[in-house]
């Protein structure tokens, strides 16, 4: 996967490595001068995502608790394994058969979290955030080499489209599972509880956090020379534009309501609570 | 708008050195109203340190000379006003530190140079003389937001990718570079593609892209407000993908007319 | 002595702005080597600055437009003192130096179908401006530096070397023309200001391309650059300087806070509808348009709203007069009490166009008041004044070749060279006479070198010498009195005393006892400035430079208060008080100035005496075929009578 960028020929002598303190540069000892509290923001990317993998290792593993008729889980759908619980109508594709006896959460969940990693924002986020390259602009970073994505495996980050494909199929999926929530727990057509809404706001998220993703625009218009030539993907294009604008924004959001919906899931299915009907 | 033009003593400290080494030395020094880091070092010229060495031209935020760094911050001293800070603040002024140092505030900026010459120029398309370029608004929208760049080099001091790393300064354009060749391969009329020089590629193969990690530290920096991450390098990056690992899209290009560009 | 690097080179072209730029690229285009040399750094020069456009009857917009009503509207502006040879190669072949630049990647904003967009303009009468926003200076400067570096490419392909045929040699301040006993140029003096080392760049052809003299006023739009350096190394090189009484006040800079005062606030406000008010809330321009003028501008506020939608059935508004007119409005206002708190006049934009629009097509303006003045243009008025802004006087040069008259090699183009707009420009002339006379100052900069041949002039050893003691006294600065007591003058001290007696004597409004004392001032601060010491080394030291850069200064400040003294009219760029009229008689006539010690020596120790002999001058008649395109109506308002019937 090492790309010709890898491989230039590497000077003779290399040359002093080296950051702000290199030779020939203003002799200023101190590693940086900003005076703000630069480590804020970091600290708390850092925290939230943090956060979301522990509730979300914990949840994925768990097997349980998933499904609370008529809503399931986003990390368990679709269920792609024979060990899931039926859901009338809704996403049970056994496509691996009875081998597989882990929870199924984890074969789907491969999906929207490569779609995540790979993201743009994320990358900046836990780039920043976990390995201090940087830890904030301006502020030295402790690491004495640094490749970038030129080499395996960061240069994998460059299949992100990849995930974006999928990430629309499972967006798909999980806007039919908000269909279904609008039935009652006695699979009754017409009727909406709590949960609905819950869903109902999460797949907004997903969707507009999925559509305003870099990849997706580069490709709905993008990747044009002239959009003249192209009008309507042209104003696709500007539609993603707007939404790309707050693709951290919406990375954040659809986060904790993806987390929001699987957890009132879990309090619904565990008997915790009730979900109140809306009609 | 306010008008009590009341004066006050701030506390600087002002990296004063050469290639030989150097030290912030401590000023106390009249600010008034309405005043921008800028004018603060004129008056240390004029006053108390005439031989203090500082580049500037506009004053206006619109040639990009006077780039420097103000708390840490890389910054333009005109555009930075005083009154951001508070009167008890010691303002902290030093020359950039991803270049090499000349003297006091100015740096060594050839590096940017340099890099400017290894960017392709325009290609004219062959077909057209001058008067008879039709392009319409949109098609040029992109380039042209990258054009407002005034090369202040602010993101290619703060880039960690050379800032941290000297060693990188070699394989690695840095943001206004990346920029240009993005500015380029969205100009509607650069004939590059037709006369052999695949831009997309390049960018990767001999700017470096890949050493971007989109931290977005130039945005952060860019005193006109260019979105180099989000509307230069990311959509760069996509389109070295196109070229480099998708092989539905290279499938795709063999299948239409090859290297076509729409 | 200090040692002096030499080098070779066929042109060397000083000033790395659009006309230094532009002559350059001709100048390595007929295969010449070519040098840049610049003060600042590639790409900085004051250019940048500009914002409107760049005037180029291309007709896109109107297609009534073509070199004849672009080249009426110039001589008009400058109030027919304009050399109509430079006029007439200016309005002709504007357009193409335009279009060249798109073929150099330059991208303008467009038309509806896909030409360049044009935009209205103070005194132009179709919409004329090439413009990118209101950043149309960086665009070019950008894209002649892109075209540069183009150059450097292809050289490196066939060279191995970048700079084998064109060098922009950046952070050099040039300060002396050099000659060779003939009075033929043979290269220049300069000094590096990083490292503070001499060096001589011998060549043939020298083009000056330094642009204006602001920085010798206080209130200014123009960058510290701007120190008159071109046009004081043509008198020191013998050459001469006419029109320099004309400088132009630009009616819109800022006026608050103080430390941004004087910088520019676009024409392109004011064409793109925006209106100016007193403290009375009145459009005062409707009260001061001159005799002159009363045919072609608007009457009522009613007409002028109309004309941005209708520009054929109606006048346009008289906020876009010629620039001299607006600044001199804007003065009287003020003068009368009915000016704005910090002492302008209101510029709305916010009232006339929605927020998102003011965005798009301000982009810059708004930006510059936002983080300057912490002004919001789309919600309020913004607070302008006149500024300095640019000098309509410079070289005497031949309107054809660009050629300085009387010196052999050198020549100017741009903001240096004078003629081109009479007693007043134009906006957006400036950025199109750049580019059209710094491509002739290039080519016949060339044409010359190369047929010199092998027998190019011989550097003056004695000149080097003199030159570096000339640049070194400042390290040796005398005590500034007899008995060694007090320490040398401070250079910025001297330099601010300087701008103050320019801003106060020889403004925007003139008399003459003022001009008088302007005069004797200046004689006092050329005493002090031989006395200008500075401290340090000559490693990137700005006093040491500012010390070196007030020399000319002074001595373009001293052609600016003569001429001004002695041209008892008023006219364009040039108001007197004393004398209000505009006079037919002084319509023909160019105060040229000379330095009165040709010798070279360095001179003007006495305060009395100056450095400046002025000389009045008959200008060439203006050639039947293009009077022809005036009515005559028109042309009894400025030409004598016997000019007139001598048609």
């Amino acid at each position: 996967m090492a790309t010709e960028a890898t491989e230039r020929p590497a000077p003779d002598s290399p040359p002093p490595a080296g950051g702000v303190t290199a030779p020939g540069r203003a002799a200023i000892r101190e590693r940086h001068l900003r005076t703000d509290r630069w480590w804020l923001a970091p600290a708390a990317t850092a925290a939230g995502l943090l956060a979301f993998v522990i509730y979300s290792t914990w949840r994925a593993f768990a097997n349980t608790d998933y499904y609370a008729a008529p809503y399931v889980s986003p990390f368990y759908s679709p269920c792609l394994a024979e060990n899931c619980e039926p859901m009338k109508g809704g996403p049970n594709f056994d496509l691996l058969g009875g081998w597989w006896g882990l929870s199924p959460a984890i074969i789907i969940l491969i999906f929207p979290l490569g779609f995540r990693l790979t993201c743009y924002y994320y990358r900046k986020a836990y780039y920043r955030g976990f390995w201090a390259s940087p830890p904030a602009c301006a502020v030295a970073e402790p690491h004495k080499k640094y490749s970038g994505e030129t080499r395996f495996p960061l240069v994998l980050q460059n299949i992100h489209r990849y995930f974006f494909y999928a990430a629309v199929l499972v967006a798909l999926i999980l806007t039919w599972d908000t269909v279904l929530a609008f039935r009652n727990s006695d699979y009754e057509w017409g009727h909406m509880g709590l949960g609905t809404l819950v869903f109902l706001a999460n797949i907004v998220l997903i969707w507009a956090y999925t559509l305003s993703c870099h990849s997706c625009r580069h490709i709905v218009g993008g990747r044009l020379k002239h959009f003249s030539k192209h009008p309507v993907r042209y104003k696709l294009w500007g539609w993603v534009g707007k939404l790309n604008e707050r693709h951290m924004f919406l990375a954040w959001a659809s986060l904790i309501s993806v987390a929001a919906a699987d957890f009132y899931v879990y309090l619904v299915a565990s008997g915790a609570f009730d979900d109140p009907t809306l009609f | 708008m306010t008008t009590a033009a009341t004066g006050y003593i701030a506390k600087f400290k002002v990296w004063r050195g050469d290639t030989e080494g150097g030290a912030l030395e401590d000023f106390e020094v009249e600010v008034n109203e309405g005043e921008v880091v800028l004018d603060i070092i004129h008056r240390l010229q004029a006053t108390q340190a005439p031989d203090l060495a500082v580049r500037w031209n506009c004053k206006a935020g619109k040639c990009g000379s006077c780039s420097a760094e103000i708390n840490g911050r890389p910054r333009l001293l005109c555009m930075t006003r005083m009154s951001v800070f508070t009167r008890e603040e010691t303002i902290t002024v030093t020359p950039l530190r991803a270049f090499p140092i000349v003297r006091d505030l100015v740096t060594n900026v050839g590096f940017n140079y340099q890099k400017a010459r290894e960017v392709p120029s325009f290609v004219p398309p062959q077909d057209l003389g001058p008067g008879e370029y039709r392009m319409m608004q949109e098609d040029v929208n992109r380039s042209q937001e990258f054009r407002k760049c005034i090369e202040c080099f602010l993101c290619q001091d703060t880039c960690h990718v050379v800032r941290d790393h000297e060693d990188n300064k070699e394989a690695f354009a840095g943001p206004r570079f990346l920029m240009r060749v993005a500015e380029l391969d969205m100009h509607p009329l650069d004939d590059a593609a037709e006369q052999g020089l695949d831009r997309k590629a390049t960018a990767q193969e001999e700017h470096g892209l890949g050493y971007c990690n989109i931290t977005k530290c130039c945005s952060e920096v860019c005193p006109e407000g260019i979105k180099i991450t989000d509307n230069a390098l990311i959509p760069l990056k996509e389109r070295a993908v196109d070229r480099k690992y998708d092989p539905l899209v290279w499938l795709g290009n063999k299948i239409m007319r090859r290297g076509q560009d729409t | 002595m200090t040692h002096v690097e030499r080098q070779q080179w066929d042109v060397v072209v000083v000033g790395a702005g659009g006309a230094g730029l532009r002559a350059a690229i001709e100048a390595r285009e007929q295969g010449l080597r070519t040098a840049v040399i610049c003060k600042s750094l590639f790409g900085k020069a004051h250019t940048v600055m500009a914002e409107g456009g760049i005037a180029a009857s291309m007709g896109n917009v109107n297609s009534g437009d073509n070199w004849q009503v672009h080249f009426r509207d110039t001589m008009r502006g400058g109030k027919f003192l304009n050399h109509w040879r430079m006029a007439e190669l200016h309005a002709k072949e504007a357009p193409d130096r335009v279009w060249e630049l798109e073929t150099w990647g330059a991208l303008f904003d467009r038309t509806k179908d896909g030409k360049i967009s044009q935009r209205n303009f103070g005194g132009h009468e179709y919409p004329r401006l090439a413009h990118v926003g209101d950043r149309t200076g960086l665009e070019l400067i950008r894209t002649l530096q892109q075209k540069i570096v183009s150059l450097q490419q292809e050289d490196f392909k066939e060279t191995g070397d970048y700079e084998a045929k064109l060098k922009v040699f950046q952070e050099v301040t040039v300060t002396r023309v050099l000659k060779d006993d003939s009075g033929k140029v043979s290269g220049v003096f300069c000094y590096e200001r990083e490292s503070g080392r001499f060096c001589v760049i011998e060549a043939p052809s020298v083009v000056l391309a330094t642009g204006g003299i602001g920085k010798s006023f206080k209130v200014t739009s123009n960058s510290w650059e701007y120190t008159g350096d071109g046009h004081a190394l043509a008198l020191l090189a013998g050459a001469s300087l006419i029109n320099m009484e004309f400088v132009q006040f630009h009616p819109t800079g800022m006026v608050w806070p103080p430390s941004v005062k004087g910088i520019l606030v676009t024409e392109s406000v004011r064409g793109d509808g925006g209106v100016l008010r007193n403290s009375e809330g009145k459009r005062f321009m409707f009260d001061y348009i001159p005799d002159v003028f009363k045919e072609k501008y608007a009457q009522t506020e009613e007409e002028g709203d109309r004309w941005y939608k209708d520009p054929d059935n109606n006048r346009r508004p008289p906020e876009l007069l010629p620039r001299d007119e607006v600044a001199r409005a804007i003065n009287s206002e003020v003068k009368a009490g009915r000016g704005s708190p910090h002492g302008g006049v209101f510029l709305d934009v916010s009232t006339r166009m929605p927020a998102e629009e003011i965005k798009r097509r301000l982009p810059s303006m708004h930006h510059q008041f936002k983080e300057l003045a912490d002004v919001d243009i789309t919600a309020e008025a913004m607070e302008v004044g006149p500024t300095c802004h640019y000098v309509m006087g410079g070289v005497d040069v031949e309107p054809d070749t660009a050629a300085a008259v009387g010196v052999p090699g050198l020549f100017a183009a741009g903001e240096v060279a004078g003629g081109m707009h009479g007693s007043n420009r134009l906006g957006g002339n400036s950025l199109s006479d750049l580019l059209v006379f710094g491509r002739r100052a290039g080519l016949h900069a060339a044409k010359y070198a190369a047929e010199l041949g092998d027998s190019r002039p011989v550097v003056n050893e004695d000149e080097i010498a003199t030159a570096s003691a000339e640049a070194l006294r400042p390290f040796s600065a005398e005590p500034s009195d007899e008995d060694g007591a007090r320490p040398p003058e401070n250079p910025y001290t001297i330099h601010q005393e300087l701008q103050q007696a320019m801003n106060d004597l020889v403004g925007i409004i003139r008399r003459e006892p003022e001009m008088n004392e302007a005069l004797q001032r200046l004689g006092e601060l050329r005493g002090r400035a031989r006395r200008a010491g500075v401290e340090g080394h000559r490693q990137f030291n700005p006093g040491w430079h500012l010390a070196i850069d007030l020399r000319n200064m002074l001595l373009v400040s001293e052609c600016v208060a003569r001429a001004a003294r002695e041209r008892t009219e008023s006219r364009g760029g040039h108001t007197r008080d004393d004398f209000p009229g505009m006079d037919r008689d002084w319509r023909k006539s160019n105060l040229v100035c000379r330095l009165s010690d040709p010798s070279g020596g360095l001179a003007a120790t006495d305060p009395e005496r100056g450095q400046i002999r002025l000389e009045k001058r008959e200008m060439p008649p203006i050639r039947p075929d293009l009077l022809d395109l005036f009515e005559k109506d028109e042309l009894v308002k400025y030409l004598t009578d016997e000019e007139l019937t001598a048609e």
